[in-house]
């Protein structure tokens, strides 16, 4: 066994998915690094200080940012933090330094499944997997609905390019859905 | 239905879960004198009004905040939506 060690992706094979059917792009992102941080209570200014200071953006609700970092919004003073897994691949080891005791961060990376799509007119296969309309959510949009059952993440980076972010456990059922919507749709 | 969460916007009454009367917010203190009684109260006894009735609902598949919802039970008008973090604070409890 020559690489006994080496990662599986959410889809379960050595090298990330990507499937084209007709103008929509479904890529398994396996490139990222994930940690949701959350504001303690009452240290919540000093979490916003640390955070411009490092170039993490804290965009508020239902709305996604990047700058050195990504950012997406998850609850009042709650965001998921993404960075490249080449750099950061133990993301809480490089946030925790910074923000110390006044917010919590945890370790997402392998909990979720990142598909992006691109697509010349989303919102066509959007309104088949869920409830978030994306002709009025447009570019930097983020929110979590349900696809398929699942909770998960749509976040908007620009008008043709939407992440999905789901549940890592149920990675192929997630993968089925957008297949299966985008031959329906296009 | 659609609920107006306060940060979010209108949204599908399905992302959302019911718990009951938003009067659940106010629990009594269990080290204090009659609690049991106050606590007997708090557990079974509801009003059910028809008509305006404040409520809890839980954005499950959203962002998981707890709302007050004031909605008209006969005709399911919704009047107003608030955190139910807000509504706490402003009772002068929690932070």
């Amino acid at each position: 066994m020559a690489n006994a060690l080496k990662a599986l992706t959410p889809l379960g094979h050595d090298a990330p998915v990507s499937e084209t059917i007709g103008p929509v792009t479904i890529t398994e992102n396996v490139g990222v690094a994930l940690a949701s941080l959350a504001s303690r209570l009452g240290r919540e200014a000093e979490v916003a200080t640390v955070a411009q200071a490092a170039g993490i953006p804290l965009p508020g609700p239902g709305r996604a940012e990047t700058a050195s970092y990504g950012a997406i919004w998850l609850g009042p003073e709650q965001w998921m933090i993404e960075a490249p897994f080449e750099t950061h691949e133990d993301i809480v080891a490089v946030l925790k330094p910074l923000f110390g005791e006044a917010a919590s961060i945890t370790e997402q990376t392998d909990a979720w499944v990142r598909f992006d799509l691109t697509a010349t007119d989303l919102p066509a296969l959007f309104e088949r997997l869920c409830g978030h309309d994306l002709r009025r959510n447009g570019t930097g949009s983020a929110t979590r609905t349900v696809i398929e059952h699942l909770g998960c993440y749509v976040v908007r980076r620009a008008e043709n390019q939407v992440s999905v972010i789901g549940p890592r456990s149920s990675a192929r059922s997630l993968h089925h859905a957008l297949i299966t919507a985008a031959k329906s749709a296009f | 239905m659609i609920i107006n969460h306060p940060l979010l916007g209108p949204r599908d009454s399905q992302e959302f879960v019911y718990l009951g009367d938003a009067a659940l917010i106010r629990r009594p203190d269990g080290m204090a004198d009659g609690a049991l009684d106050k606590f007997i109260d708090y557990t079974y006894l509801r009003d059910n009004p028809a008509g305006q009735h404040r409520e809890l609902w839980y954005h499950e598949q959203g962002d998981r905040s707890w709302l007050v919802v004031t909605r008209n039970t006969v005709s399911h008008e919704i009047t107003a939506v608030e955190l139910a973090r807000d509504v706490a604070r402003t009772e002068g409890r929690s932070k």
